[in-house]
């Protein structure tokens, strides 16, 4: 038998356009608790999508207990004794606890469902689990730490042997993430060997005995958490060449546009303050589940504020909705381009235009003619790829519809232009073409905000950058004084509080 | 901005003769030239003007609930609930000139007022609890509205309105011989399907009906224009009780039965898709005329009224399944094309 | 605290319902003592079991999301095919009219099922276009003509007024109603099948993923609530003697109703025997009681309509309470 109960050699899985994994090994003891970790896009959920059958892998191979698999689909892998918890529960919210537990493996004699073993025995799962619930309760009732111990105890129920879990913790208060940590253990001291995946120096120290690291699709190093050290991870999580991608303008930066301070909403961000001035670039950075989406969205009007307060350019804002954001000079490109920022059925023309209607309109009439040379004009400064404006918006590559969001925006007069994620799933060269409209955009004096999660972007372009860990700042640096170590160690912040 | 040579984009309209008789608005003409023809030679007076005309005056009293139909699938939703809008409202117009005896110019008023209200609730309702679907909220108000107008009428009908001359000839006069419900139909039917092709409330319906979400983040004020679209029904719905009315001479709580379906038909036989962001206004006008003139001639050669529950029910299943077989094939093809570049 | 409270209010739906039932009918009773006598409830059950059977089956359909608008006119239309094939053959037995209308009903719910999960289109559209189609066949199959109480031989018709299935214990559609409600709660709760369509409702994405065929459950669905109607016709023949074609006109609104007020969500997803059966007893009591309070016939579908409304959006409220407790709870 060999050492490990599973283990992954040379694995690639290829997507359309971009290389998801590389050549990635990966070994897992028996019962031992594995750290998977690395930054949003090192790889790690797609790795976890091969692990469970979801993904087929494009090379390599993968081996349970010495013997090689091959997975042809979920199903394959749950037989082999593989679970996964996810940070967002999949589960089926109006059925009781055992419901949940036991659906698409109910327990059946005769063809007939066997309503009291099941509870017993989701009894017994709970209680060893210490839930503080009952298998009688509806699964949408419970809390989000709740339903987690509710897909461990499906994973037990199913026999599993390998238990991932990806990013339990996210969502939990620190109480709750000790009682998870403590669950963990358990299932480790009963047999079950778990990959725990987690953006949380605390979990990692707490609980893992080894740990992975991923980055840019690719195996990093493995290492002994014994003896490691926080700024050991930090080097191997980040440990790139930034290359001169990013010919940053020197641009005088003015007065402060937007200032948030205090916002709150409650279960999302809490006390969230930070500012942009004319010509700057404000960089927001965060791991997942930072919720500097959710935060934008607040101050773009998607959804309301629980707290807090918005100025712009020193008078206090209360924005109603989208549009007021725009009339009030506000404009966000959204994190799903296509399915938030653009009308893929339609041309470009018309989805550039839609924001401004009013603009290109006498008395609600549309100005046909005046659209089509607006929009052909914006089109143009950015660049796009294609032939006329007409060509339909799902026509184009990804790094093309992200100019013509980006056109859309410039269509309006706007002061502060936020830019969620603006090169993801982008390719290197469009890439660099929107990096150069970010820079010019700054030139000509907007105030911007830009999200991204990709390090080498914020580092280059960023003026000044935010970072956010679950709801909150939690470090603020100048371009002088910022690093790749410096941002993940405030975006794997301890928490303080919970 | 750009250091490579300026791309430039073609950004004037192209006809193409092709594309211009490839649309699903021409196989309905000749579904129209057709159902003439059959009706042409089943009576000699089809084809005159008087017998046109005449045809046309059986069925359009209800095409004005098609009108803002349009507006509905456009966007995406559906409303269930014109049916008893028109009965509701049309018993409180009966019973306001009957019964509190007011003036009969008064009675319309409120009748329009009492359809705006309805339709405003329906919309009123989605926006406020956007949880609910549009089907069902209407499914809700249709037994709702018509049960209200139970209420008020209980089994009984509140007649002679026919003794007012005047509206009677809102349906029965004409000018010229032009009757004047086809000119008032005319008339909304133009000014329909200007909003909807030429003004920016009729480019956010189609944006809400293609991708709500991306219409909201670009400004799109959704909840306005639903609220305005849903009321414009409850209005049109009205407006057919009017002339409806004046046609009866008198008005009970079950009329319009079924006009939710025959209306939904229209629109979703002019190719107006019933998930939302496409069609043509010009496709759903033939449609009523289609699905009218085919009652009208139908009737004329003594078939019974039920076969046309069996034809209209049948053309709203073909007219949505047909497109959506094709539609599926068309796709897979267009994703294929995205995958590679 | 709060959310203790909040889950025995969910959980107790059927409870809660079924004391404002009892309070409800106390309140008739003390107002008009003929409610309460064994006559009336007897009456009103026999009076109401169709919409019961049709309730179970609406039920199915409305956990997995759909709807189906249809059922009115497959009542009319098998029990129409039925009452006729009893006209035309006065020796047909019971159980053979009854197999009729259950196989007319049946074909008509699986070409809805199909249309709907081979064919995409919307569930309301697709029902809406068979419930014309099907009402225009029920008059065209009749030839206008409706078969009458003289035509309809006398064994069918004393079959909705005897006692025999249950060998004289209640009343035979009564004890049917019953008995469908208890072989849909074995279904829904004992069987495979049964959960794959809780599944389906509650999140279809993760149904699908777990190997479940989606289209195949939806075609199950609409044919079995296809087959319900269809025995309804045939009841409704047998207890109203006759055959019409408007019969059953406008039950579905009864029907969904009864689901609403039974805590089955429009969304998809949650619902229960018990919580159905309830439903439809609370509109035959509506129904039966409110006339003998005084309260106008011609008032009862207002108020149906105002009760599918308001409990609707109460179920909104409550779901968003949930949401925002759970928020809450969620610490930053």
């Amino acid at each position: 038998m060999s050492e490990y109960i599973l283990e992954l050699k040379g694995v690639t899985k290829i997507f359309p356009g971009v290389k998801a994994l590389d050549r990635v090994q990966f070994q897992l003891k028996a019962g031992e608790i594995h750290a998977l970790i690395g930054e949003n896009g090192a790889g790690k959920s797609t790795l976890i999508k091969v692990i469970t059958g979801v993904h087929k892998p494009d090379e390599g191979e993968i081996f349970i207990n010495g013997e090689r698999v091959n997975f042809r689909g979920p199903k394959d892998a749950q037989k082999a004794g593989i679970a996964a918890i996810y940070q967002h529960v999949t589960a089926y919210p109006h059925l009781t606890v055992t419901e949940n537990i036991f659906m698409g493996h109910e327990i059946v004699r005769n063809k007939v469902v066997q309503w009291k073993e099941m509870h017993k025995e989701a009894s017994e799962l709970l209680a060893k689990l210490d839930a503080d619930f009952s298998a009688t309760d509806e699964m949408q009732s419970l809390s989000v730490a709740q339903q987690q111990l509710v897909e461990i105890a499906k994973a037990l129920s199913m026999k599993a042997k390998i238990i991932i879990m990806d990013e339990p913790t996210a969502a939990l208060s620190k109480n709750e993430s000790e009682r998870l940590y403590e669950v963990t253990e358990k299932l480790r001291d009963d047999g079950a060997s778990i990959i725990f995946i987690s953006h949380r120096f605390d979990d990692i120290f707490r609980l893992a005995s080894r740990a992975t690291v991923l980055r840019d699709s690719k195996y990093i190093d493995q290492f002994d958490i014994e003896g490691v050290t926080e700024k050991e991870l930090i080097t191997a999580m980040v440990g790139r060449e930034i290359t001169e991608m990013f010919p940053k303008i020197d641009v005088e930066i003015g007065e402060d546009v937007l200032r948030v301070e205090g916002l709150s909403r409650t279960g999302f961000f809490k006390d969230v303050s930070f500012n942009v001035r004319e010509g700057e670039i404000l960089g927001l950075t965060g791991l997942v589940g930072s919720r500097r989406t959710e935060v934008v969205e607040a101050i773009y009007g998607i959804t309301k504020l629980d707290k807090g307060h918005v100025y712009l350019n020193g008078k206090e804002i209360h924005v109603k909705g989208p549009r007021h954001a725009m009339e009030l000079g506000i404009g966000l490109l959204p994190e799903d381009r296509q399915q938030q920022g653009l009308i893929l059925d339609w041309g470009l023309g018309r989805n550039v235009t839609l924001p401004v209607m009013k603009d290109i309109s006498k008395k609600g009439i549309t100005d046909e003619a005046k659209e089509r040379s607006l929009s052909k004009n914006l089109l143009e400064t950015v660049g796009v790829k294609a032939l006329s404006i007409f060509d339909k918006a799902s026509s184009l590559s990804g790094g093309n519809q992200q100019k013509v969001v980006v056109a859309k925006q410039l269509a309006s007069k706007l002061k502060v232009i936020i830019l969620d994620e603006p090169t993801k799933g982008v390719d290197v060269g469009a890439k660099a073409a929107i990096y150069e409209i970010i820079g010019e955009l700054a030139k000509q004096g907007y105030a911007i905000i830009l999200i991204s999660s990709e390090m080498p972007e914020i580092l280059g372009l960023c003026d000044r950058v935010v970072v956010m860990c679950e709801g909150r700042v939690t470090g603020e640096f100048d371009r002088r004084e910022v690093s790749q170590e410096k941002i993940l160690e405030k975006a794997m912040a301890k928490r303080t509080i919970g | 901005m750009n250091k490579e040579t300026k791309r430039v984009l073609i950004a004037e309209t192209t006809f193409s003769w092709k594309k211009f008789f490839l649309k699903w608005e021409w196989f309905l003409v000749l579904i129209f030239i057709g159902i003439n023809i059959m009706n042409s030679f089943i009576s000699p007076y089809y084809l005159s003007v008087s017998g046109l005309l005449s045809a046309t005056s059986s069925f359009l009293e209800k095409a004005f609930i098609v009108l803002p139909m349009v507006f509905i699938l456009i966007m995406g939703d559906i409303d269930i609930s014109v049916g008893s809008v028109v009965a509701l409202s049309a018993v409180i117009m009966g019973e306001s000139y009957n019964r509190l005896g007011l003036p009969m110019g008064l009675a319309i008023i409120i009748c329009l007022l009492v359809g705006a209200l309805c339709g405003f609730i329906n919309g009123f309702i989605l926006i406020k609890f956007k949880e609910l679907a549009p089907m069902i909220v209407t499914l809700g108000t249709q037994i709702l509205y018509r049960g209200i107008a139970t209420m008020i009428l209980k089994d009984q009908a509140s007649t002679g309105l026919t003794s007012i001359t005047w509206f009677s000839n809102l349906y029965w006069g004409s000018i010229f011989g032009i009757p004047y419900m086809l000119i008032v139909f005319i008339v909304f039917a133009v000014i329909f399907g200007y909003i909807l092709h030429k003004t920016n409330f009729g480019r956010y319906l189609y944006a809400i009906g293609s991708n709500e979400t991306a219409a909201h983040f670009s400004g799109v004020e959704v909840d306005k224009v639903r609220l305005i679209t849903f009321t414009l029904t409850g209005l049109f719905s009205a407006v057919t009780a009017v002339f409806l009315a004046s046609r009866m001479g008198s008005v009970r709580p079950n009329i319009a039965v079924g006009y939710e379906l025959e209306a939904i038909s229209m629109v979703v036989l002019g190719g107006i898709s019933s998930a939302g962001g496409k069609g043509n206004f010009i496709g759903a006008i033939i449609s009523i005329f289609i699905i009218g003139l085919l009652r009208y001639g139908l009737g004329l050669i003594n078939i019974p009224s039920q076969v046309m529950l069996v034809v209209i029910g049948s053309l709203l299943i073909l007219a949505v399944l047909i497109p959506q077989l094709n539609l599926g094939k068309y796709f897979r093809r267009k994703q294929g094309v995205v995958k590679e570049a | 605290m709060d959310k203790i409270n909040l889950k025995k209010l969910i959980n107790a739906r059927e409870v809660s319902l079924f004391i404002v039932l009892i309070l409800f009918g106390i309140f008739i009773q003390l107002r008009n003592p003929a409610f309460g006598t064994p006559k009336n409830i007897n009456n009103m059950l026999i009076n109401y079991s169709t919409t019961m059977v049709l309730a179970i089956g609406m039920m199915s359909v409305l956990l997995i999301g759909g709807i189906d608008i249809s059922i009115g006119s497959i009542l009319a239309f098998a029990g129409m095919v039925s009452a006729l094939v009893i006209r035309d053959n006065p020796d047909t037995s019971v159980f053979v009219a009854i197999m009729i209308a259950v196989i007319v009903g049946g074909l008509c719910g699986l070409i809805n099922g199909l249309v709907i999960a081979k064919g995409g289109v919307p569930p309301i559209i697709a029902t809406m276009g068979s419930m014309n189609i099907l009402r225009g066949l029920t008059y065209l199959v009749a030839n206008n003509e409706w078969v009458a109480a003289y035509q309809i031989n006398e064994g069918f018709k004393k079959f909705a007024m005897s006692k025999y299935l249950s060998f004289g214990l209640i009343n035979n559609l009564i004890f049917i109603a019953f008995v469908i409600a208890l072989v849909a709660y074995c279904f829904l709760k004992y069987t495979r099948l049964g959960r794959k369509i809780y599944a389906v409702g509650n999140n279809a994405q993760a149904a699908e993923i777990s190997g479940i065929n989606i289209s195949r459950i939806k075609i199950l669905v609409y044919t079995l609530m296809g087959i319900l109607a269809g025995l309804s016709g045939a009841l409704w023949v047998s207890l109203y003697a006759s055959a019409q074609g408007d019969m059953g006109m406008g039950i579905e609104m009864d029907v969904i109703a009864a689901c609403v007020i039974g805590g089955v969500s429009l969304a998809g997803g949650r619902g229960s025997v018990v919580g159905v059966l309830l439903g439809a007893i609370t509109i035959a009591m509506l129904g039966n009681g409110l006339p003998l309070i005084g309260v106008s016939q011609f008032s009862l579908d207002a108020i149906k309509g105002a009760i599918i409304v308001l409990t609707v959006i109460l179920n909104v409220l409550l779901q968003r309470q949930k949401l925002k407790n759970s928020l809450r709870r969620r610490e930053i």
